[in-house]
């Protein structure tokens, strides 16, 4: 899922401050199960900026709506009569959610409420780590399914570098070194022969490094 | 003429001397005096020079403008190029700048992570890795093509070096790893500072049974530590670095003032014992910030004088 962490309050604040009538919408998907953006933070969220306009003497008119995706459409537009009877959106969906919703209304302002941070798993319960970065050209099943492009600080495909010490990253001793679990993988399935091998440049051209990219699906089209 | 020149540190490892390096960072700054100075110090102390490449990411002049100062004051740098902050293209065509200026040695880094340095808020490039890159430098020298394959006019014959680490873990991948970046292209191997001399033993060791020290020139790294502060710092705090308690005791014992002659007491100690590994083919001196201790050091190895090839 998308991984994402809801701004400080003191900075929505401000980005809300120039509006009379701020709709604060929620993504019950991604965001909803890291805690960001869900039914809960959005109610939680439109009552702090009321307190805090208030404290302040600023008159807001907040109202709040969740709804299942707000990267699709058929949900956005379960969204158009909340938007349309308010003069800003704040969206807590990740930055897909967030444009999908200015592109849909388009002389609303639509803001961004939470940080989107990873794709990513929920490790254990208030834990999530990232795991992939979408290259485009997914190389798994050489690494024994850990991804050193995400999970390795330097992105390295021959590593480990000569900083990795006792299974943590040089770079972070919190975080465990991409490539000792990718050898420890390795060893588990007997491939550790695919340590040998070396492993050429990557194409980015299917990453971001390629340019916005977009994916057709013919089959699909009506 | 200067193009046709081939690396006096590649003669000398060919011709089985026992060779001298040491390292040197460019000052952050413009000052070309700076490096000149240091280079001056290590004048036919050294037979070839590392310069540092922003090392542990913090900026400085850059590795190629400060190898050219040292090459006009006669000395032979050694290029160190890290993938941090070039993609494939800066590298390939600084690499090609590099060699058309005079500069014959390139060491090929990944490079410190820059949340370490002077400005982490940096992005980082990571385009290709270090062993991507010692194979880029190799294919361009054997096959004068560059990564796509385009003929060169004139292709940059550089001799390839990569780092080491026996010390970081896992102990067993190290080795292996080594047989990786010789396949890659490496033909000499600087490897991070050795205190413990039991792993590296060990390690060479595995390199020989492999018939890894018959394939590429193996330079173990040594750095004389000037206080007990200093190799705790060393141990606790430099990623990838051991130095095992006894050598911190050790320096711990000695008073304050006698801790740097102690340190290169012991940076001499391990030379004599690095000298009598078999596979061993130089040494190569990393005084931090301590330059001028380096000439001292090679000669109290015993390494003086520095071979003459005459001109080259
Ligand atoms: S290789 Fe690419 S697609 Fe596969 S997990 Fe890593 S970043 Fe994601
Ligand atoms: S310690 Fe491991 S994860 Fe961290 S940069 Fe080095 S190889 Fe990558």
């Amino acid at each position: 899922m998308i991984v994402g962490e809801q701004k400080p309050i003191a900075e929505i604040k401000e980005m809300v401050a120039p509006y009379k009538k701020l709709l604060v919408l929620g993504c019950g998907t991604c965001v909803k199960t890291c805690f960001a953006g869900g039914e809960d933070e959005t109610a939680v969220l439109a009552s702090a900026i009321r307190l805090v306009s208030r404290k302040e003497g600023r008159t807001i008119e907040v109202e709040e709506l969740t709804v299942e995706r707000q990267c699709e459409n058929e949900f956005i537009q379960e969204a158009a009569e909340a938007v349309g009877r308010n003069d800003s959106v704040l969206s807590l969906a990740c930055g897909a959610g967030v444009q999908a919703i200015a592109r849909r209304f388009v002389t609303k302002p639509v803001l961004p409420g939470v940080n989107t941070t990873f794709i990513g798993v929920l490790e254990k319960q208030g834990l999530f780590t990232e795991e992939c970065s979408g290259c485009g050209n997914c190389e798994l099943a050489l690494f024994g399914a850990v991804c050193p492009v995400t999970r390795c600080a330097k992105k390295l495909l021959n590593g480990p570098c000569g900083g990795s010490q006792a299974g943590k990253c040089e770079v972070n001793p919190d975080t465990d070194c991409a490539w000792q679990m990718i050898i420890e993988r390795l060893k588990i399935l007997g491939q550790l022969d695919n340590l040998r091998a070396y492993v050429p440049p990557k194409n980015w051209n299917t990453s971001t490094s390629g340019g916005p990219r977009k994916l057709v699906r013919e089959d699909h089209i009506i | 003429m200067k193009n046709a020149s081939i690396s006096r540190l590649e003669k000398l490892l060919t011709a089985g001397e026992f060779v001298v390096t040491a390292e040197c960072g460019p000052p952050r700054g413009s000052n070309r005096e700076r490096i000149i100075e240091k280079g001056k110090l290590l004048q036919d102390v050294v037979d070839a020079l590392n310069v540092t490449d922003n090392q542990t990411a913090i900026v400085r002049m850059s590795s190629i403008a400060a190898s050219i100062h040292l090459l006009n004051i006669g000395l032979e740098p050694v290029m160190q190029m890290v993938t941090r902050d070039r993609n494939r293209i800066a590298l390939q065509s600084d690499i090609m700048g590099a060699y058309s200026l005079g500069i014959r040695n390139i060491l090929c880094l990944t490079g410190d992570h820059q949340s370490f340095g002077s400005q982490p808020d940096a992005m980082n490039v990571f385009d290709i890795d270090s062993m991507n890159l010692a194979r880029t430098v190799r294919e361009m020298r054997e096959t004068g093509q560059d990564m796509s394959g385009h003929e060169l006019d004139e292709a940059p014959k550089m001799f390839v070096g990569a780092a080491a680490n026996p010390f970081a873990d896992p102990f067993e991948y190290r080795v292996i790893r080594l047989a990786k970046k010789i396949d890659a292209g490496a033909d000499f191997i600087q490897t991070q500072c050795v205190y413990n001399l039991e792993r590296f033993r060990e390690w060479i060791k595995l390199a020989r049974e492999e018939g890894l020290t018959d394939r590429v020139h193996i330079l173990p790294g040594v750095t004389p530590l000037k206080s007990a502060g200093m190799a705790n710092y060393m141990n606790n705090r430099v990623a990838g670095m051991d130095v095992p308690e006894a050598v911190i005791q050790r320096m711990a014992g000695v008073p304050k003032k006698d801790a740097a002659n102690e340190g290169v007491k012991i940076c001499l100690e391990t030379i004599a014992e690095l000298r009598e590994m078999e596979g061993i083919h130089g040494i190569h001196i990393m005084a931090i910030k301590w330059e001028e201790i380096v000439a001292g050091i090679v000669e109290g190895a015993g390494l003086l004088p520095r071979p003459d090839l005459g001109v080259s």
